[in-house]
């Protein structure tokens, strides 16, 4: 935080990365960083590593100017400090050990509750048609337990958000306007400040390109598909009465499929850009966090799409189970890994679409 | 590297780069030999932000037309006439299509930063700075087959009656070879970062500058040209210098360690004593003429004092003010007589009239019945805490160089041209800046020179 602080001091006499990205013309807006302040800068930053390559003071200049490694350190700290309940932000530290505990163990208790509850002749037989899945577990079962984590996650995640904004925004509980929230959407949608200022994001070396801007849009609406798709066939099996599984052309099935595509090849291309990333832009700390929520996503949309291929097979069952239990682990750690990078970069880009329209204490 | 290149280029800045890249477009083969490591590739233009270019109607960033007449105009005025019109105006001339050209090599532009509106309409930032500048250059140079060498230090180079031979190359990897080429291109800059040399002129004193750029910019390529015989320009004795921060690193610390807040208090050197009238002109006249002003001083040191109702008046700075509850505490502070301090304010106190303050134009807030007045937004400095930046002059560039053509073709002493010698950048920019400075210009004198170079290099390696 001080040298997030030291960096910004730096930067605002300097000016020349304004063009690049949203953080800079933030920071002109003020003259001194309060750790709110710098909270907000450090998620309004998306990485792209652009302001370190032009950077004239980057190491090994001694003024040491390296704003993408430092506001990443800040953004992963800042995420501890807003998780709730305030005794989970421990979950942060070893994130990645953390996760996949989780995982495995929700995994696991899914496949060892199938096996108790079912017979192995059921748990390995072939079951198609409407209600298949229910016959491995039922289906109030599955609702109830789904609902409560994703209630919860949803609720951890707005107690987090809301002690964010409030840290960050002047006056204190501001409401954000309509306007700066569309603004948003669209810069998130299209991340647009992981685009160097139009050149394109930098990974491994001086040569931009947009390998990261693709394969994140990749994951994100692949999980933006699936959820989709959730939600499209919980309709289905409320409103409708029709019980999944669907056939391979129902909505449902085509939604969870591009989401499931999105969800293996982005997170692949979003590791492999990671591994070959320029250590001087990474932040150590945070690997396991950043590693495992992409592992997470790729479980996800893995086992679903090997349910999906081998449905009518004997390893349903199974798949069905290692597939729950991704998904359970996935809400469950929500609010206490990289999924909340989203939301509180959400918040910032709110934050700034409102500060350019309204001013400072608009 | 045993091959024979067709344009040789000594330089790794803008105007080596253009040149580079103009050679290379040409159809020549292209070999660049920048001295300093890679990270600290570019020479000054790492440290650059914009370039001033001529064109007749508003742009996507420019917000006005700034005529050729205009841009004239200007340069006569900065220069007080140390310039070759002819040379002056064809370059003038030319960097209107520069604002094209540069965009082809892959830099890109963005509107004034802020805190420069008044640059808005005549120059062009490059967007992410000079360096993002740079780095767009060399990948255009080495996506078009240029070979560049760092830490790449030219140590001799063999010259026959105005005419290129070969340059002799020393790098930490293999050690001293031969380079041979067909032309030269020499954009090695000037020679700020050569204390020795500034210590010519300069005596002592030059021990305190600090040099705003790299510790490359040595001048080494420029004093074998001259002692080859090429014709020199420029006044060797001088350089631009503003007032940086005394606590600035002595190499390299760029455009952050400046400081523009004269205006709003005073300025004492080592004695306490006020020197030079600090109301006297508007940005950005006033910001070029400190650094000299301050090099006149004793132990070239002088310190900006203020009160706490100006500090948001002007540009957050790299390093905080040092600050006393008392102007006694403050003198302590920045190793003053506190008695002496006390007095030069209390005297400068009693000598504001009142007046209506505004620092954009030239207000009638002065001093009356002290030597030197202070002209304009002069105001008490009497609210505590008292606040003091510490400067020193802060070297940029200088102004000797070689004698060049429209060609950017080098003038030996006798008159003739050379046979294959080219020059472009700060290394010739005394030819049309004998004097002065304008923001950007140095940047425009790179491109339009540096392009022109290349092209007549390649040219001339043909035939």
């Amino acid at each position: 935080m001080q040298e997030a602080d030291r960096l910004m001091t730096v930067c605002n006499s300097c000016r020349y990365c304004e063009g690049l990205c949203a953080v800079f013309p933030a920071m002109e807006m003020r003259r001194s960083f309060s750790d709110g302040d710098l909270n907000y800068l450090a998620n309004l930053c998306h990485a792209c590593g652009a302001c370190y390559v032009d950077c004239q003071f980057s190491p090994p200049h001694e003024f040491n100017v390296n704003v993408p490694k430092t506001l990443a350190a800040a953004r992963a700290e800042s995420y501890a400090a807003y998780a709730w309940p305030r005794a989970l932000s421990g979950a942060f530290e070893r994130n990645g050990l953390v996760i996949s505990l989780i995982a495995a163990f929700s995994m696991a208790a899914f496949i060892l509750g199938f096996a108790a509850f079912n017979d192995p002749n059921v748990l390995f037989g072939i079951h198609t048609g409407p209600g298949a899945f229910y016959k491995l577990m039922p289906h109030n079962t599955m609702a109830a337990l789904f609902s409560a984590a994703f209630l919860y996650a949803i609720l951890a995640l707005v107690m987090g958000v809301r002690a964010f904004w409030r840290n960050i925004g002047e006056p204190i509980g501001g409401r954000a306007d309509g306007g700066s929230i569309f603004q948003a959407i669209r810069d998130a949608g299209e991340l647009r400040y992981l685009h160097g200022g139009g050149v394109g994001c930098y990974n491994e070396d001086d040569r931009p390109t947009d390998r990261r801007k693709l394969y994140h849009h990749f994951t994100f609406y692949g999980f933006l598909l699936c959820f989709a798709a959730t939600s499209v066939a919980t309709l289905y099996h409320y409103l409708l009465g029709r019980e999944a599984p669907y056939a391979w052309w129902d909505l449902p099935v085509v939604l969870g499929s591009l989401g499931g595509i999105g969800l293996i090849v982005g997170p692949i291309g979003l590791l492999l850009a990671k591994a070959q990333r320029d250590p001087a832009l990474l932040d150590d700390t945070s690997y396991g966090m950043d590693v495992g929520f992409i592992a997470m996503l790729f479980l996800t949309g893995i086992t679903g799409m090997a349910l999906l291929l081998l449905r009518a097979t004997p390893a349903m069952g199974p798949l069905l189970a290692l597939h729950l239990g991704a998904v359970f682990a996935l809400f469950i750690t929500m609010p206490y890994g990289k999924f909340v990078h989203g939301i509180y970069r959400f918040a910032a880009l709110v934050r700034y679409a409102q500060e350019r329209r309204h001013g400072l204490n608009g | 590297m045993s091959s024979k290149y067709d344009v040789l280029v000594i330089g790794g800045g803008n105007a080596a780069m253009c040149a580079a890249i103009s050679a290379r477009r040409a159809g020549a083969s292209v070999l660049v030999l920048e001295g300093a490591p890679k990270f600290y590739r570019g020479g000054n233009t790492r440290h650059t932000r914009n370039m001033r270019c001529a064109h007749d109607a508003a742009t996507e960033i420019l917000t006005g037309p700034y005529t050729e007449e205009e841009f004239w105009d200007d340069l006569l005025r900065v220069t007080g006439g140390e310039t070759d019109e002819d040379l002056a105006r064809f370059m003038i001339r030319e960097s209107k299509d520069i604002l094209n050209w540069i965009v082809e090599q892959g830099v890109r532009w963005q509107p004034s930063l802020g805190g420069t509106l008044s640059l808005g309409r005549t120059n062009s930032f490059f967007l992410g700075g000079g360096r993002a500048m740079l780095n767009a250059l060399y990948l255009t140079a080495e996506r078009l087959g240029v070979d560049i060498r760092y830490d790449a230090e030219v140590v001799d180079i063999k010259v026959e009656d105005g005419m290129f031979l070969s340059a002799e190359l020393r790098r930490p990897i293999d050690g001293t070879t031969e380079v041979s080429a067909s032309t030269l291109v020499a954009a090695a800059g000037g020679f700020e970062a050569n204390i020795e040399w500034l210590r010519e002129y300069w005596g002592e004193a030059a021990d305190n500058f600090l040099i705003r750029g790299t510790p490359y910019n040595r001048g080494s390529i420029l004093k074998m040209l001259l002692a080859k015989g090429v014709h020199q320009v420029g006044d060797p004795t001088q350089c631009h210098a503003v007032a940086i921060d005394a606590r600035a690193p002595k190499f390299d610390g760029g455009i952050i360690t400046r400081h523009d807040s004269v205006v709003f208090g005073i300025v004492v050197n080592k004695h306490a004593e006020r020197f030079y009238d600090e109301g006297e002109d508007i940005w950005p006249k006033r910001y070029a003429i400190w650094g000299r002003l301050v090099a006149a001083q004793p132990d070239q040191i002088a310190h900006i004092i203020f009160d706490s109702t100006v500090v948001t008046s002007f540009m957050p700075t790299l390093f905080p003010p040092i600050a006393g509850d008392t102007i006694a505490e403050l003198a302590g502070k920045l190793e003053l007589d506190p008695a002496a301090l006390e007095k030069t304010i209390t005297e400068f106190n009693a000598a504001v009239r009142p007046g209506t303050f505004d620092h954009t134009i030239l207000d009638d807030c002065r001093t009356e019945g002290i030597v030197p007045p202070k002209t304009h937004w002069a105001r008490r400095i009497e609210t505590p805490p008292y606040l003091a930046y510490p400067v020193r002059p802060g070297i940029t560039f200088t102004y000797l160089g070689t004698r060049v053509n429209k060609q950017a073709r080098m003038l030996m002493k006798d008159g003739k041209p050379s046979a294959n010698m080219f020059a472009a950048g700060e290394i010739m920019a005394g030819n049309v800046l004998g004097r002065g400075y304008a923001a950007g210009i140095g940047m425009t004198i790179g491109s339009v020179f540096g392009r022109i170079a290349g092209r007549e290099a390649a040219k001339n390696a043909r035939n």
